[in-house]
C-alpha cells in the first residue's frame, strides 16, 4: 500500500499551512483536495481581507491561496498535491481512502491533519425548497468563480460577516439587494454593514423569513417582525419581489471523517455544532490524527492559517522530524492566536474554546 | 441603532472628525472604525505615523491628526473601507473628499454624480474632480470630488448616475 509521512484533507487555507510547516520540518507531505482548486473558501474571496497582516490582511482573499502556494512550492520535493481527490473514509488501522478523479486509492499514512473546513447552515421556512433559495456560499461561488449572475435581484437573510460580504460582492457584480435582514442585530463587523448601508441597502433586525413564493422558482420572499419568543409579529409583513433568497445563517465543522475515525466529538453551539476534543498541539483523541482550521470551530482564515502552522509543526515532530525553530514558532503561533481571539467581538468564541479545553486554550 | 442598522449616529461620526481647523488646514484622514475587531492594516500602512502602531490587534485605530499628511495610503488598505480623507484647504464653500470606491463603471473626471449620506440616501450633487486608481492600490480607487461644506458631516458615498 502507498505510504507517506503525513496525508493533509482539505487545501484551505488551514491544510496549506498545515503543509508548510510540516514539509518545512522534513515531513514528506500529501495533500487531497476535493475541488478541482487550491485554496478553499479563499478562491471566491474577492474582498480585501481583515486581521492581521502577519496573515495578509488588506490583501484580497483569493490573492492569499497564491501566496501560500508559492510558499510551499519551495518545498515541492516534499509535496504532493491532488486536486479532485475527496478522502472517503479514515478507518481504524489508519488507512484512508480517496476517490481521485474517479480512481479508488487507499494509502497509509504515518498521521493526518484533517482540515475539511466547514459546511453552510439552512434554516426552515415555507418555500426554502424552490429553486432560487441559496447558500451564500454558493451564490459566491457563481459569482467570483465561474462568473455566472446568479439572480437579479436577491434578499440576504443573515448579517455575519459573510452575509454582508457577499451582500457587498453582489451589488458588485450588478445583482440589486432589496435588504438584509437578521433575527436579532447585526453580527459581522459594523465596517462591512456601515458600508452596504451607505450603498442604500436597509440592514433590518428583528425580522425573519416568512415565506417563499413562488411558481417554479422564487418570485417573492416575505419577511416578517419576530417578538423575543421567535414568534412572527401578525401585520409586520414586508414583501419582496425577488428572483432569489440567499443564506447566510452559520456554518458548521465538517467532522465526519473525524467521526469515523473514532475521534470523540463535541456539539458546542458557539463553535458551530460538533467540533472534535482536541489539545493545545491540535491533536485530537486519535493520536495519530490533528486538525486545523475552521473543523476546530467557524472561525477567520487568520485563525485557519495559525492553526494550521501548529497543527503541521506538531504532527511532523510526531514523526522525529522537528522544525529547528519549532519552540519559538509554536509560542509566536499561540501568541497569534490568542490575539485574534482576544478582542470584544470574539466573546462567544471564547466561550466555545472555554467549554471545550476547559482551563487549556 | 448601529448595531441594528449599520449606520452610526451623528455624534459617533463627529468623534471621529478632526477639527474644522485642522481640516482647513489641508488633507487629513477620517477613520470610521467604531468597534474593536482584530485588524490592523490601517496603523502598518501608515508611513507617517500619524496612525499609531496597535498593541493589540484588537485596538481602536488612534490617529493623531496633526500627523496625518493626507497622502491617503490607508484609504485603500482598510478592508472594511473605513477611511477617507477630507481637505477645507482648497475653498471656503466647499470640501474635497476622496473616497473608496470599489464599483464598476467608475465615474469620469468632472461628471457630476450623485453625493449620498451615510444611510445611501441623495443629499447632494458633487463633482468628481480625479480618479486615483493605481497599482499599489489593488482594485480599490480613490475617487476625490468637492462636495458643498454644509455636506461636511453627512457626504459618505457617491452614486454614479448611468
Ligand atoms: C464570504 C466570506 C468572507 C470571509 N472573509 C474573511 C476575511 O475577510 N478574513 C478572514 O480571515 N476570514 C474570512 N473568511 C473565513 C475564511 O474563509 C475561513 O475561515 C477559512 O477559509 C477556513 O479555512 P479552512 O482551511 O479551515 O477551510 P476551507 O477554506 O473551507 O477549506 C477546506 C477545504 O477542504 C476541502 N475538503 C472538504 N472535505 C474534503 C474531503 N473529504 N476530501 C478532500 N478535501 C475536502 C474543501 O473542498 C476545501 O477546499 C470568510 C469566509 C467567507 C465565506
Amino acid at each position: 500500500m502507498k505510504t507517506t509521512d503525513i496525508v493533509i484533507v482539505g487545501g484551505g487555507p488551514a491544510g496549506l499551512t498545515a503543509a508548510i510547516s510540516a514539509a518545512s520540518s522534513g515531513a514528506e507531505v500529501t495533500i487531497f483536495e476535493r475541488s478541482p482548486q487550491i485554496g478553499g473558501q479563499l478562491i471566491k474571496q474577492t474582498h480585501m481581507f481583515f486581521g492581521s497582516e502577519k496573515q495578509y490582511a488588506s490583501h484580497r482573499g483569493f490573492r492569499i491561496a497564491d501566496y501560500l502556494l508559492d510558499e510551499l512550492n519551495k518545498y515541492k520535493d516534499k509535496v504532493k498535491i491532488y486536486k479532485n481527490a475527496t478522502v472517503l473514509g479514515i478507518y481504524e488501522d489508519g488507512v484512508i481512502t480517496v476517490d481521485l478523479d474517479g480512481e479508488y486509492i487507499k494509502m497509509l499514512p504515518k498521521r493526518i491533519i484533517v482540515a475539511t473546513g466547514a459546511n453552510e447552515k439552512i434554516i426552515p421556512f415555507p418555500g426554502n425548497d424552490l429553486p432560487g433559495v441559496y447558500g451564500a456560499g454558493a451564490v459566491q461561488t457563481l459569482m467570483n468563480v465561474y462568473g455566472v449572475k446568479p439572480a437579479d435581484k436577491v434578499l440576504m437573510v443573515g448579517a455575519g460577516n459573510i452575509g454582508l460580504i457577499v451582500s457587498y460582492q453582489l451589488m458588485q457584480a450588478g445583482v440589486e439587494v432589496a435588504a438584509i435582514i437578521t433575527d436579532l442585530f447585526i453580527t459581522g463587523y459594523h465596517v462591512h454593514a456601515s458600508k452596504i448601508a451607505r450603498m442604500g441597502v436597509p440592514i433590518l433586525s428583528g425580522y425573519t423569513v416568512k415565506e417563499i413564493v413562488g411558481e417554479e422558482q422564487v418570485e417573492k420572499a416575505i419577511i416578517a417582525k419576530i417578538d423575543k419568543q421567535w414568534n412572527i409579529i401578525e401585520g409586520t409583513d414586508i414583501e419582496y419581489d425577488v428572483d432569489a433568497v440567499c443564506l447566510s445563517v452559520g456554518l458548521s465543522p465538517l467532522v465526519e471523517l473525524l467521526g469515523q475515525a473514532n475521534c470523540e466529538l463535541r456539539f458546542i453551539s458557539e463553535l458551530g455544532g460538533y467540533v472534535p476534543i482536541r489539545n493545545l498541539d491540535y491533536r485530537t483523541t486519535n493520536e495519530n490524527i490533528f486538525v486545523a482550521g475552521d473543523i476546530t470551530g467557524i472561525e477567520e482564515a487568520s485563525s485557519a492559517m495559525v492553526e494550521g502552522y501548529i497543527a503541521g509543526l506538531t504532527a511532523a515532530k510526531d514523526i522525529a522530524c522537528i522544525h529547528d525553530d519549532y519552540e519559538n514558532k509554536i509560542s509566536d503561533y499561540r501568541n497569534q492566536l490568542d490575539g485574534l481571539r482576544s478582542g470584544p467581538h470574539s466573546g462567544r468564541l471564547r466561550q466555545g474554546i472555554e467549554k471545550l479545553m476547559g482551563g487549556n486554550k | 441603532m448601529f448595531d441594528y442598522n449599520g449606520v452610526p449616529s451623528k455624534e459617533m461620526v463627529s468623534s471621529v472628525f478632526p477639527s474644522e481647523e485642522r481640516i482647513n488646514k489641508g488633507p487629513v484622514a477620517v477613520i470610521e472604525c467604531y468597534k474593536e475587531i482584530p485588524c490592523n492594516p490601517c496603523a502598518t500602512s501608515c508611513k507617517v505615523g500619524a496612525i499609531k502602531p496597535f498593541d493589540d490587534i484588537n485596538d481602536l485605530p488612534d490617529i493623531n491628526h496633526e500627523a496625518c499628511t493626507g497622502c491617503s495610503v490607508c484609504v485603500s488598505a482598510c478592508p472594511g473601507l473605513a477611511i477617507m480623507v477630507i481637505d477645507g484647504s482648497k475653498s471656503d464653500e466647499s470640501i474635497v473628499f476622496r473616497i473608496p470606491y470599489e464599483f464598476s463603471p467608475l465615474p469620469q473626471e468632472n461628471e457630476i454624480v450623485d453625493g449620498l449620506d451615510r444611510f445611501g440616501k441623495k443629499i447632494c450633487e458633487v463633482i468628481v474632480l480625479r480618479v486615483q486608481n493605481l497599482p499599489y492600490q489593488d482594485k480599490t480607487p480613490i475617487i476625490h470630488v468637492e462636495v458643498a461644506r454644509e455636506f461636511l458631516y453627512d457626504f459618505r458615498n457617491i452614486k454614479v448616475v448611468k
